[in-house]
């Protein structure tokens, strides 16, 4: 079967105002909007819209982290992907754990494409597609703006620094999405009803033969330094006076 | 002691100044002993620049006619071979090293820093997460091997001397994979600086309200050597390519000046700008957030004051 890998996570909301926690063991969650990281609803978005053009059978969302984010699976199934797998565990998980895990679900569902946001908004890492990629030893296409698929092989545009890249890999490969790739719908209520009964399965993320452990510790959380609030002129000839008295022009 | 493999970023010519920045980052590490690593179908002109940066001891140069174009997939194994007894590989943290140093961690079985801004030793680093919001402290291991991608937002570039560190020719051993191919890539204006290193910056928001109107900051961009830039808004909007956009899921830039017109200054746009020198916002609203940040401010139309700077900055050179 012609079937899309899409992996989702849980993240803080993006419209949160974040706050390091005062004793700088890591931010304040308790209380805060959980959401689908929004690289990742974009790549959920991108494969059930493949599908709908007839180019894949089947999307399969995946999650890895504790209970909870069942949530965002079952959020994930109104929006249309078909079925959901939940590798649960309550660790907190480091990119390459999370890159393995997601290798193990690559082995059982033999996907044609991973799509995977850019990067989670939490961590800002960047690096889970990546590293699927290279575990898998497939393709990677990053960042990814416009995804065309035909026959054995995807072209991909990409959103690099001196402009926009394109690549033709191979499939099956991994796609990481950027923010212009498209823009993710809306769920409906009938469908979140619906989604309801769509299969979620819950793997085990200690029985998968990976190590959960990770590798990095962190020391503290810090708010950043502020930068304060600096003078206000009243025109444009202030505004370069103040410049040149700066030495900046 | 520390052995650290710098990956060079380069367009087949020139060394891109992010590389330079990720040695400055690198000699921040007691008793740092870097070598810089360039991939290139000819990496003469590209090796012997990085030669001359002060603190590299050697340089690899690795030339092979799959090197051309620089795509992960094809670099990933080769950066594994040379990284051999090396105890950090970094990269800069542009979409180069975004795209290349996760896949390198992943065939090294190593851990990967992304976006330092700050090394406190071979095994303590600092990092950025939330959007800039949250600044982390992360040890590694001692032992551990340790892929790191540089914010060159956060670091000087490394000054290019008189004497020119050893160049050594290396042959890639490493099976290549050929499911990648590179097709395109849109032209780059080279016409006015990159705005990733520019050391002054005219950004854009929603506020010029068209794409024909955003040409006005051109002409003050042109005026002062400036590179033009974008807030998101006016990116989704249309009224400058995605290139130019500035932020946490844009560039990330760190200019002597930047002058910000009509944005109003979200979070994720702020992110991108906190390490400005100096920061001049104009806008309409007096009650826009930039003003929060901005060193000046002022509030008016930007449509009279952009062409009235031109006009001061014209009288007086």
């Amino acid at each position: 079967m012609k079937r899309i890998l899409v992996s989702i996570k849980r993240v803080v909301d993006y419209n949160v105002r974040i706050r390091v926690k005062p004793d700088g063991t890591g931010v304040v969650t308790d209380g805060v909007k959980m959401s689908i990281n929004p690289f990742d609803e974009i790549a959920l978005e991108e494969a059930l819209r493949i599908k709908e053009k007839g180019l894949a059978e089947e999307v399969v969302v995946a999650t890895i982290g504790p209970a909870d984010c069942q949530q965002q699976l079952r959020t994930a199934l109104a929006m249309g992907a078909d079925r959901a797998l939940h590798v649960q565990t309550d660790a907190p998980i480091e990119p390459p754990v999370a890159a393995k895990l997601l290798r193990k679900l690559v082995d059982k569902e033999q996907p044609m494409l991973a799509i995977l946001g850019k990067q989670a908004i939490d961590d800002d890492a960047s690096q889970t597609g990546q590293m699927l990629a290279a575990l898998w030893g497939r393709p990677q296409a990053t960042f990814a703006s416009k995804v065309e698929l035909a026959g054995d092989k995807a072209t991909v545009t990409r959103e690099v620094d001196a402009g926009l890249e394109t690549l033709e890999v191979e499939l099956p490969a991994v796609i990481t999405t950027d923010l212009r790739l498209n823009e993710p719908r809306y769920v409906k209520l009938p469908d979140i009803m619906k989604a309801k009964k769509k299969p979620l399965e819950t793997l085990d993320a200690a029985s998968l033969g990976v190590s959960l452990q990770p590798a990095l510790q962190l020391v503290k959380f810090e708010a950043p330094a502020t930068r304060s609030r600096g003078v206000m002129v009243k025109d444009a000839r202030e505004l370069v006076d103040a410049l040149k008295k700066k030495g900046l022009l | 002691m520390s052995k650290i493999l710098i990956v060079a970023e380069h367009d087949g010519a020139k060394l891109n100044p992010a590389t330079a920045k990720c040695v400055t980052c690198a000699r921040a590490i007691p008793g740092a002993d870097i070598t810089v690593a360039v991939f290139a179908a000819d990496g003469a002109a590209v090796a012997a620049q990085a030669a001359t940066l002060a603190g590299v001891a050697k340089v690899l140069r690795v030339d092979h006619a799959a090197n051309a174009q620089a795509l992960a997939a094809t670099l990933a194994p080769q950066v594994v071979q040379v990284a051999a007894g090396y105890s950090h590989v970094f990269g800069p943290s542009t979409t180069f090293g975004k795209d290349l140093m996760p896949r390198v961690a992943a065939l090294l079985d190593a851990p990967q820093l992304s976006d330092v801004m700050a090394a406190e030793g071979a095994t303590r680093f600092r990092r950025p997460m939330y959007a800039g919001n949250a600044i982390v402290t992360v040890e590694v291991p001692a032992g551990t091997r340790v892929v790191a991608t540089v914010r060159t937002a956060s670091f000087e570039a490394a000054a290019a001397g008189a004497t020119a560190a050893p160049v050594e020719g290396v042959a890639v051993t490493a099976e290549l994979p050929t499911h990648t191919r590179f097709v395109s890539v849109s032209a780059a204006r080279s016409d006015r600086p990159d705005l990733q290193t520019a050391s002054r910056v005219v950004s854009g928001g929603r506020a010029l309200g068209s794409a024909d109107n955003f040409k006005l900051l051109y002409g003050l961009a042109d005026r002062l050597g400036a590179a033009v830039g974008a807030s998101r808004a006016a990116v989704d909007a249309g009224y400058a390519p995605n290139d130019l956009q500035v932020g946490q899921t844009g560039k990330i830039i760190a200019p002597e000046l930047y002058l910000a017109f009509g944005i109003s200054g979200a979070i994720q746009h702020l992110t991108g700008i906190k390490d400005a020198r100096t920061i001049v916002a104009v806008n309409k609203d007096a009650e826009a957030p930039i003003f929060e940040i901005a060193d000046i401010g002022l509030v008016g139309d930007l449509f009279q004051i952009v062409p009235e700077i031109e006009r001061l900055i014209g009288a007086n050179d």
